[in-house]
């Protein structure tokens, strides 16, 4: 496949990681933020070719992990109603809410449907005056464009039967968590590219400032990726803090601002919760108060659904880079993908899942 | 008082309508719709000695040999998608099922549950290819039944069909008798048929020329057994891909199975479908496609066999069996590195992003 395949070209992916061999000379630790290159990394085998002195930490960049218990519990108290059609990107039916997930909501009767794109809710919104329809909008910056101009399209179209329940994180404030918490262990930080597209990689300089490390934009190929460890080891064996563009054909420094203009347009910035982390301030967008009217939660009055997460599963820790799927006594035995414990193994982009899947 | 004075003398209940356009739910009550519908819909198309007796069941003459059964139910949404519809499925996949025992099959049944409403020419187009297919694999359809739920209780209509065939002489395929040193080989390229389908239902949000493989493999079967007695196992990846099916033969067999990532072909359009979407192809449905593990000395003369048939043209060997890891099938990626290749675990879902 054109532009796919000369980016996996193994001779091409061996370079570079012979390179990274001759320029690594004592053990570093990277964060890969992005749930999609934790998967790249270990469906490619990666981790496997880098030199032993280069350790790979998975982040909390997986929309689908680390969208709340109590969001889900709301998703499933508005997907029960008789009059919803309740609209989901298709990795977030499985994710277990307090012991029920979307697919059994579907199977009792409720109307729960897959959607490629926001933009089909609302066109289900036009077609079905009569049903409520709710697109349940999570993510990270990568999938908030699309997000919000469902609902510019809804207002645009006049439709008072669109709604969005909004769980939208952002990548900066998490990664300010990480490196602010006493057990960080990470040295260098592997950015996640598709969000860099859409936000370009102006807000990183104050983080690159603060905790004196080096950060490279980095894509989703195999190519991409040892590029991006590439250049983040030959900035930490030099010694420089600096942030560096490793996914140029991608990626520039303002990013989309027409993009980014839509998100401010229907979002503002406020506290998050994150699933097995905890609430992180500022981490997350919601919906402008001119844009409350779209407000599911409103809507369908779940504000008083209120959700402790489980104690067994430690996501929480996985997806902070502290611990790896192995160290979980649970991992592969009580936790698979059939019957997932906890975030980090329901989506595809869970670094549990990823490690169950490909045999870590 | 004009001549049109109603006369009640001699008055009849009108007879019902003929109802040729669409099935009502008299076509599965048993009587005389029900009889016209089988005769003029089923009996006139299929049309074969033991179907026309018009018995409870149909008479056969048993062959020598072991038998090989299997039955398959069908309810695929479109009824028709590119490079097929629910016809020539409900035929390809147990006529696949049956010869996957290295069976020559010989016979079909055919259970068809209609929904009320459903246009008759719909029912005629499935069964038109449902003769199709049956006459390409060299089966008969000898018995069927057919019931009509109400409307909205059926997706249009589901088939449930049911095969027999004989096993040939001294042949013993089936899924534990795959052995250490033996290749896999592929018949063709995979993901053709869950792509084409996801793409008919106006799933992928782009146009595609994606055609589903669906057909019957028993010929390509017959040109493999003929050119090797050491065939040891065949199966058709179907739901659940390549990677489940191999999967369950590494446990049937209780061996280790490894492939080559570059070397199982995909489609590229498949391939650009399964990107955009988060699929992995080694997990989408397949209709005309086998997966073969064979003695490795035969190898080459099965592969070469079965490039020489229509539906084996793009026959490749992908793999081996291995001792270990046992019931585990690896992959090795084009980068040189290895993964396990697990069982798909639930619904296949797109990714977010």
């Amino acid at each position: 496949m054109k532009y796919v395949d000369e980016y996996r070209s193994a001779p091409l992916v061996k370079g570079v990681i012979e390179e990274i061999r001759r320029t690594v000379t004592r053990p570093w630790t990277l964060m890969e933020i992005c749930g999609g290159q934790t998967h790249a990394i270990v469906r490619h085998g990666i981790d496997q070719l880098l030199p032993p002195e280069i350790e790979l930490v998975h982040g909390p960049g997986c929309p689908v992990c680390v969208t709340p218990l109590e969001l889900i519990d709301k998703a499933l108290a508005i997907a029960s109603q008789p009059n919803v059609i309740f609209c989901s990107y298709g990795d977030m039916l499985r994710v277990p809410g307090s012991g029920r997930d979307l697919f059994s909501i579907k199977a009792q009767g409720g109307d729960v449907r897959v959607v490629y794109s926001p933009l089909d809710a609302v066109t289900l919104a036009q077609k079905n005056p009569e049903k409520q329809i709710v697109f349940f909008a999570i993510g990270f910056e990568t999938t908030a464009p699309a997000n919000v101009m469902s609902v510019i399209h809804a207002q645009r179209l006049g439709l008072t039967n669109f709604s969005v329940l909004v769980s939208h994180v952002r990548v900066p404030p998490a990664m300010k968590a990480i490196l602010g918490s006493p057990h960080n262990r990470v040295q260098g930080f592997l950015l996640a590219g598709h969000v860099n597209a859409v936000m370009g990689y102006h807000e990183y300089p104050p983080l690159l400032e603060e905790f004196q490390i080096p950060m490279v934009v980095t894509g989703f190929e195999p190519l991409d990726i040892v590029q991006g460890i590439l250049k983040t080891v030959q900035l930490l064996e030099e010694g420089k803090v600096e942030l560096a563009n490793a996914y140029q054909r991608a990626v520039t420094f303002d990013g989309l601002k027409s993009a980014q203009a839509a998100i401010n347009k229907v979002f503002c910035e406020c506290d998050r919760t994150w699933r097995g982390i905890g609430m992180i301030p500022m981490s997350g967008w919601c919906l402008r108060p001119e844009f409350e009217g779209f407000n599911a939660e409103k809507r369908f009055n779940v504000s008083n659904i209120h959700t402790q997460e489980s104690s067994l599963c430690i996501a929480g820790q996985i997806l902070q880079g502290l611990k790896k799927p192995h160290d979980c006594p649970a991992f592969g035995k009580e936790c698979t993908t059939e019957n997932p414990l906890g975030a980090t193994m329901v989506s595809s982009e869970g670094a549990c899942a990823a490690y169950y899947k490909y045999g870590r | 008082m004009t001549d049109e004075t109603i006369n009640i003398e001699g008055a009849v209940c009108a007879p019902p309508l003929p109802h040729g356009e669409q099935i009502v739910m008299g076509h599965g009550a048993g009587g005389r719709m029900s009889h016209q519908l089988i005769q003029k819909a089923f009996m006139s198309v299929f049309d074969n000695p033991a179907l026309k007796s018009g018995d409870d069941a149909a008479l056969v003459v048993p062959e020598h040999g072991k038998l090989s059964i299997s039955t398959d139910a069908h309810v695929v949404f479109p009824l028709f998608f590119p490079g097929g519809d629910i016809g020539k499925l409900a035929v390809c996949g147990t006529v696949n099922d049956v010869a996957m025992l290295g069976a020559k099959p010989l016979y079909l049944t055919a259970g068809f549950i209609l929904e009320e409403g459903l246009p008759m020419e719909t029912l005629k187009l499935v069964v038109a290819s449902m003769k199709s297919a049956a006459d390409e694999a060299g089966v008969q359809i000898v018995a069927g039944d057919t019931k009509v739920v109400q409307r909205g209780k059926a997706d249009g209509l589901y088939i449930t069909t049911a095969g027999v065939g004989v096993v040939r002489e001294g042949v013993n395929i089936g899924g534990a008798q795959a052995k250490v040193g033996d290749v896999v080989i592929l018949s063709g390229s995979i993901g053709d048929h869950g792509i084409a389908v996801l793409g008919a239902r106006g799933e992928l949000g782009f146009e595609s020329t994606i055609q589903s493989d669906v057909a019957p493999l028993n010929h390509l079967i017959d040109a493999m057994l003929d050119a090797s007695n050491n065939v040891h196992v065949l199966r058709d990846p179907t739901r659940g891909g390549l990677a489940t099916t191999l999967n369950e033969i590494a446990v049937q067999s209780n061996v280790g199975i490894s492939l080559e990532e570059q070397s199982i072909p995909v489609h590229p359009e498949v391939n650009a479908a399964c990107e955009m979407l988060g699929f992995d192809a080694l997990y989408v449905a397949n209709e005309g496609k086998l997966v073969a593990i064979v003695a490795k000395e035969d190898a080459e003369k099965v592969l070469s066999a079965m490039k020489q048939t229509r539906y084996g043209e793009g026959a490749i060997i992908i793999g081996e069996v291995t001792a270990e890891p046992k019931s585990r099938v690896l992959l090795k990626t084009a980068l040189g590195s290895t993964r396990i290749v697990d069982m798909l675990a639930g619904e296949m879902l797109p990714r977010i992003c």
